[in-house]
């Protein structure tokens, strides 16, 4: 397990040069969990601008609507300032863990709306949207590209698996029934799927591709 | 492990479960070590997925009613605080700061706070200076490691400072504890300090003082720290 540590992220310490006037910018994400759990506005403030944008085009390429997606941020976000004693840094980054509450809300959205009817595998607008910032740190532009990458490597039937799901919102017994194969098959699709994933992500990562050194 | 149990792990990274499953499968995970690291694993790369999905930035009004929203709910967050002292190693402080914290409570204000907040932040910012101006020290001693990558950075006064390349997250449960070791003999080993590990570069201060002949060691132990190593050091430093 320890092998996977180097497919994630580290945050780089390049937030610094625009945080750098504020009173958290030194501090690593988890600390600022831990002064969000004793109620600090700040800290959240500083987390929101590390990991807000990450968190709504997540939320934006599941809802595919802005105000769904600002909505499911800003939930997300109430729920990190309620539950930040509740966080377990052994379990997950800080980063990890407000994107998992950001895509659970997401979902929740998604599937109570019935906003799915386009197909995730056809539309490719937010990509296209992605591709034209230029706004963006070049670590992210980078980080993003290398994800991609991973993910063309994919057998199709895993990509689609992991696409339509994490994307698209739909859950495994939703998926069985949509591509007529049996639930079985989709739980090991995506396993096998995410391992696989898992281990191009390494293998990228260790191919010394762009990775910021955090030093806090 | 039942290995059908085993595989729900992607579905639940991926938030895919239905909501039975969902039940059957988190109430499975509190027992088991193997599907919580595999968890743990396959956030790291749905987090990826999250990246991968990056697109323009959010409206900056986004960022406001968020802080307006926190801040209007701000004092039930307070309540964190009792946990907290119980966790930490600065009692008289954090329980100032309790006791702040229920009379702000009880008066509904939350400007108390401010008191625990800022030594907490100060703390945080001390040591990351103590940190620095060791690391920035012409005259400090840079000695190598014997076991783990990195490097010990001592100055002519004794602080000292770990610099670790590749030491991954200790596992759940656990933390890595420092330890100062006089001339190499693990029985007179005090403790240095705990740390919980991060990906990439970890900087961590060195409580104490190391003097000539020390050896600075770090041993992966249970959450909370030990009295006396329990286990074969990860990282161990030449003796200075």
């Amino acid at each position: 397990m320890e092998a996977t540590a180097s497919a994630v992220l580290a945050w780089p310490a390049s937030h610094a040069w625009t945080a750098m006037r504020k009173r958290h910018a030194h501090l690593s994400d988890e600390a600022l969990v831990a002064l969000v759990a004793r109620g600090d506005e700040d800290a959240l403030a500083e987390l929101y601008d590390r990991v807000g944008r990450i968190a709504y085009g997540l939320a934006l390429r599941i809802l595919r609507d802005e105000r769904h997606a600002e909505d499911a941020v800003q939930e997300a976000f109430l729920q990190v300032w309620r539950s930040a004693a509740t966080f377990r840094p052994e379990r997950a980054k800080a980063s990890t863990w407000v994107l998992t509450l950001v895509h659970r809300r997401a979902v929740d959205l998604v599937r109570r709306e019935e906003r799915r009817q386009a197909d995730p595998l056809t539309d490719d607008s937010a990509a296209v949207a992605a591709a034209e910032q230029t706004d963006e740190a070049a670590w992210l532009r980078f980080e993003r590209e290398r994800v991609q990458s991973a993910l063309k490597q994919l057998p199709d039937l895993q990509r689609e698996a992991l696409e339509l799901s994490y994307y698209g919102g739909f859950s495994q017994s939703e998926l069985a029934e949509r591509l007529g194969v049996p639930l079985g098959t989709i739980k090991s699709r995506m396993f096998s799927g995410l391992a696989r994933l898992r281990e191009l992500l390494d293998e990228s990562a260790q191919e010394g591709s762009w990775r910021p050194e955090f030093t806090s | 492990m039942e290995t059908g149990i085993h595989e729900l792990t992607a579905g639940y990274a991926l938030d895919a479960l239905d909501p039975g499953e969902r039940s059957a499968y988190e109430a499975h995970l509190a027992g088991c070590e193997q599907c919580r690291q595999e968890l743990s694993s396959f956030w790291e790369t749905t987090e990826a997925l999250a990246v991968a999905a990056s697109g323009p930035a959010p409206s900056p009004a986004l960022r406001e009613r968020i802080l307006a929203e926190v801040r209007a709910e701000a004092p039930q967050n307070v309540v964190a605080l009792e946990s907290r002292r119980r966790r930490r190693a600065v009692p008289v402080l954090a329980a100032a700061a309790a006791i702040a914290a229920v009379v702000a409570l009880a008066l509904g204000l939350r400007a108390f706070d401010l008191s625990g907040q800022l030594d907490d932040t100060r703390a945080a910012l001390d040591r990351a200076q103590s940190s620095a101006a060791v690391l920035a020290d012409p005259g400090a001693q840079s000695v190598d490691l014997q076991a783990g990558e990195g490097r010990l950075v001592v100055d002519a006064d004794g602080r000292a400072v770990l610099v670790l390349d590749g030491l991954d997250p200790a596992p759940a449960g656990k933390t890595y504890e420092m330890w100062v070791v006089p001339g190499g003999d693990i029985e007179q080993a005090s403790s240095a300090g705990l740390f919980p590990g991060s990906e990439g570069r970890e900087i961590v201060p060195v409580e104490g003082t190391v003097r000539a002949g020390d050896v600075v060691a770090v041993t992966v132990e249970p959450a909370g720290g030990v009295v006396a190593p329990t286990t074969q050091p990860v990282v161990a430093s030449d003796s200075v």
